[in-house]
């Protein structure tokens, strides 16, 4: 849709049809591949001699392939691709379709998710090397990536859910990989069911738009509300369902509570899953139904609050963690209200490349914590220190890492946060909405914090001596590897996104959108000032945590209860259990139980007894007594008449003469009269 | 007086010998006057059938009828130790054989008066041989039952004998006495 | 001569002959009623012989099978008669209800 402009604008008659690439009709392939090598690596897998790794491998290198090679056709100026083949039908309105829709959108997901599941696969090949249950790993792997490429390549809202809640299915049995533990398996359920909660409204919200559209195509759906087709309050209360799928899924607030805890799963998944790949879904989807959105009333303007509410206060839980992969876990919470928000204010493109250059740094952040868990073979920072010596390359690729997601020039963090920034300025400034200028505040505070969070996990993991137990050691090759390459993709792809020369913003725009959070580079006010407050925050840490100085207690303060409120994580998660996991558990359940065997079995065994109570009488007293009686009777009259019957057999000869003598007369008289 | 006058006076008489004989013999509490009484009626009926121009059949009756069949029932009265003088013959259902008889008697006599009002028998005119014409008919037209009724008799005859017959096993009673043979 | 006398004295003689069948116990006896009812059979026979001129003398014809037919019929009869006696001791016609229910 977005190439048909760009068509436009270069040639002087518009095209009904463009030219579509060569392979482009095949990117069905490219989730195709992954789900094929789950079932190898499914009934295969154990016999071969590395366990499986080299299928899944194998199908992601050629979807990468595919994909690179997709995408420069499209880049090179063919068109999208919509392709749908029906599932089933119910009557003549409800079609079910399989379809692929191929465009610019789809392309840059492809490029991310491949990559990063690619180098997850190599990275684990040393990482979960002495797992016991590495091929049901990689097994689950392939298939992850199969339905995460498949929910980006959907072209209807239907196949989109089924690729969404795949994803979350193997998001479940790959948080609980390490089930032995209960609190592993807890955390996979609790993702579940939270994501579930999400989800329900969401599929509430594909309900509605059928309603109210009579379709499920996505195109359609946009190209409708673009119309103003279906709009109004209905479309607003649609829209904002659908936004509860991005909730639950991409982790914001309220349902942000099981990201934290999924990090119970080996890290390689974090990385895949809970930062690249699976967790974006969520923005994904908005960005796929922007146009919706955009038409849908106030819808937007709830998505920017609620985005900017998520992001600060994940970012200032991130602040006092322990645990490392924690912090990046609410660094990731806080990154993706960053990408929400950003949508929320109107900043499409500016939304879309944060997720894309997100990908790469917190893929790189989380592979490189997992580099540090394995050497030190704890979690917690608190047993980390001093690791710069002991392990450079894993040093260096963090370091990389954290600058970029801190947003220094020239990472990729700070040409996609900044365009986030001036997009929320120009939406305030343009629109002067209230939304607006929440979210240009929330994003320069939490700019701050970010920085400042991963400048205490930094120090912490990196200089002052070494707390753990025994000497670490620099990982193998197969991990540090696919650090190397996401570093590299740190500070490169940042350049695609450069203003006004950048191909980014010509790849991923939407009609009224063009270039929009991108003119506002021209101002070189707004980089130089998020890279000062980047940098002051950077220094606030240093202090802080390195060189110890302005050491503030705060338990010993009038603001102890804030530390207790951050420390409790706002109370969130005692409210969830204590305010609806246990009553439905223990009350509702119970409830539920009550009301089956009373009310349900009641209404059984009374039929029953009903039944047995009509049969009773039936056959005592209809049975038995009436029909019986008749039958009985009619024997019975039988057997009376003939007794009194045969009285006439007297055995004397005259009797029965004289019987015949009387009846030939009266015979005789009948006739004579008769005739 | 005419014949048909006379005929008339032989008819009645007749018809009165018949008629008291007839009641006699089923009201009779002695058998062996019944069995009297039934000669009376047979030689009664020869008597209308000389009437009758009949006189071959008259002469028959007398001679098998009351020759051979009334002998026949006095010898079955004497073997059967028939008692002498009164004795009870009448059973229960007197009543009922008298109503059976009368309406045999109304509807048949009504029927035929019904049918044959006013019709008479020409008895004058012309007496044939009636013995030779019945011979004549026997032999030429009714020949075939002639002969079944020979063949019937035969018959009679035959099983007559085998019925009455002594049972012919060694050691068997060959008394007529009752006692011996009799089964229960 | 009228020939309903000859038929109506046929039709007494047969019911008498049917009440002696029905009324009397002696088994003799009812054989004796039962020549009455077959010669009132005969005198009806001959009254009609002689009423239809024309018919010739069959009549009297079938009233001679008619006697010879009684005869045989006697005869078997009370060969009947004399075995029940020598098996039953009695010619009571109401003991022989060996038939009755």
């Amino acid at each position: 849709m977005n190439l048909l402009l760009f068509a436009q604008e270069h040639s002087e008659e518009v095209i009904e049809s463009s030219k579509q690439g060569f392979f482009s009709d095949f990117m069905w392939l490219v989730p195709l591949l992954p789900v094929l090598s789950f079932f190898v690596i499914l009934f295969f897998g154990k016999k071969l001699k590395d366990r499986g790794h080299s299928v899944g491998i194998a199908a992601l290198s050629i979807g990468l392939l595919l994909s690179l090679v997709g995408f420069v056709e499209l880049a090179a100026g063919n068109a999208a691709v919509e392709k749908s083949w029906t599932w089933f039908e119910l009557g003549e309105h409800f079609h079910i379709e399989f379809g692929m829709n191929y465009d610019f959108l789809t392309g840059i997901m492809f490029l991310v998710v491949c990559t990063v599941s690619l180098l997850v696969h190599i990275y684990s090949t040393g990482y979960m090397h002495d797992d016991k249950r590495y091929t049901i790993f990689y097994a689950f792997l392939s298939l992850f990536t199969g339905s995460m490429l498949a929910m980006v390549l959907a072209n209807n809202m239907m196949m989109l859910f089924v690729g969404w809640e795949l994803v979350g299915v193997c998001s479940y049995f790959l948080i609980g990989h390490y089930w032995e533990e209960k609190e592993n398996s807890s955390a996979a359920i609790k993702a579940f069911i939270t994501n579930r909660v999400g989800d329900t409204g969401f599929l509430f919200g594909i309900f509605g738009l059928f309603v109210l559209a009579g379709t499920f195509n996505i195109n359609e759906l946009n190209h409708l509300a673009e119309e103003g087709t279906i709009g109004g309050t209905s479309l607003t209360i649609v829209a904002l369902l659908l936004f509860c799928g991005v909730v639950s899924k991409s982790a914001q607030f309220p349902l942000y509570v099981w990201l934290p805890d999924a990090m119970a799963g080996p890290t390689p998944v974090s990385a895949l899953i809970h930062a690249a790949t699976m967790v974006v879904a969520g923005v994904y989807m908005t960005a796929r139904m922007f146009i919706l959105f955009e038409h849908a009333g106030s819808a937007l303007d709830v998505v920017a609050i609620v985005a900017a509410i998520t992001m600060v206060l994940a970012a200032i839980l991130a602040l006092i963690q322990d645990d490392i992969k924690r912090v990046l876990a609410y660094s990731t919470i806080s990154q993706l209200a960053y990408m929400m928000a950003a949508l929320g204010v109107g900043a499409y493109t500016a939304g879309v490349f944060h997720l894309f250059t997100h990908a790469f740094f917190k893929a790189l952040l989380f592979l490189g914590a997992g580099s540090l868990i394995h050497a030190v073979h704890s979690n917690n920072m608190s047993d980390m220190g001093g690791l710069k010596d002991y392990m450079p390359h894993t040093f260096r690729t963090f370091m990389i890492g954290s600058l970029g997601l801190a947003g220094i020039f020239p990472l990729a963090g700070f040409f996609s946060k900044d365009e986030i920034i001036g997009g929320a300025l120009r939406s305030a400034s343009e629109s002067h909405q209230a939304a607006a200028w929440i979210v240009l505040i929330a994003a320069i505070v939490t700019a701050f914090l970010t920085a400042l969070y991963m400048t205490r996990a930094c120090v912490m993991t990196f200089w002052g001596p070494f707390e753990g137990e025994h000497e670490p050691h620099e990982s193998p090759g197969s991990m540090v590897t696919p650090l190397w390459v996401l570093a590299a993709a740190t500070i490169t792809v940042g350049f695609l996104g450069f203003p006004i020369i950048g191909p980014f913003q010509d790849w991923i725009t939407v009609p009224g959108h063009e270039h929009h959070g991108f003119e506002t580079l021209y101002n070189i006010v707004l980089p130089a000032g998020a890279t000062l407050v980047a940098l002051a925050a950077i220094g606030l840490g240093l202090q802080l945590f390195l060189f110890k100085k302005w050491r503030y207690d705060i338990l010993a303060s009038p603001f102890a209860w804030t530390y207790r409120l951050v420390e409790n994580k706002y109370y969130l998660d005692d409210f969830y259990l204590k305010g609806i996991v246990r009553p439905v558990q223990y009350k509702l359940s119970a409830a539920t139980y009550w009301s089956n065997q009373k009310i349900l079995d009641g209404a059984v065994n009374g039929v029953a007894a009903g039944v047995l109570a009509v049969a009773r009488p039936t056959y005592a007293v209809i049975d038995q007594q009436v029909i019986d009686f008749a039958v009985n009777g009619a024997a019975g009259l039988t057997g009376y008449s003939g007794g009194l019957l045969r009285y006439i057999q007297s055995g004397n000869v005259q009797r029965y003469a004289a019987f015949l003598f009387a009846a030939v007369a009266g015979f005789v008289a009948l006739f004579a009269l008769t005739s | 007086m005419t014949a048909a006058v006379y005929q008339q006076i032989v008819f009645w008489v007749l018809a009165v010998v018949i008629g008291f004989s007839a009641i006699r013999v089923v009201t009779s509490s002695n058998v062996i006057h019944a069995a009297l009484y039934l000669v009376g009626t047979l030689l009664g009926a020869a008597g209308m059938y000389i009437l009758l121009v009949a006189e071959f059949v008259a002469w028959v009756q007398v001679l098998v009828y009351v020759g051979a069949i009334v002998v026949l029932m006095l010898f079955g009265l004497m073997l059967t130790r028939a008692p002498i003088g009164k004795g009870k013959y009448d059973n229960d259902q007197r009543p009922l054989a008298a109503l059976c008889a009368a309406a045999v008697f109304g509807v048949t006599s009504w029927i035929m008066i019904d049918a044959f009002e006013g019709k008479s028998i020409d008895l004058s005119g012309n007496v044939r041989s009636t013995a030779e014409g019945i011979g004549d008919l026997i032999f030429s037209k009714y020949v075939l039952p002639f002969e079944v009724v020979s063949m019937l008799l035969l018959a009679a005859l035959v099983g007559a004998v085998v019925i009455a017959r002594r049972d012919p096993s060694p050691g068997a009673d060959t008394r007529s006495a009752p006692g011996k043979g009799v089964q229960e | 001569m009228p020939v309903s006398f000859f038929l109506v004295l046929s039709a007494l003689l047969f019911s008498i002959g049917v009440y002696g069948v029905l009324a009397r116990q002696h088994a003799v006896l009812v054989l004796l009623s039962i020549e009455l009812m077959l010669n009132a059979v005969n005198v009806n026979l001959v009254a009609f012989s002689a009423y239809l001129q024309d018919a010739g003398l069959a009549g009297q014809v079938f009233a001679l099978f008619v006697i010879a037919v009684a005869a045989a019929e006697v005869g078997v009869g009370l060969a009947i008669v004399i075995l029940i006696y020598r098996n039953r001791a009695s010619v009571d016609v109401d003991d022989l209800s060996l038939m009755k229910w």
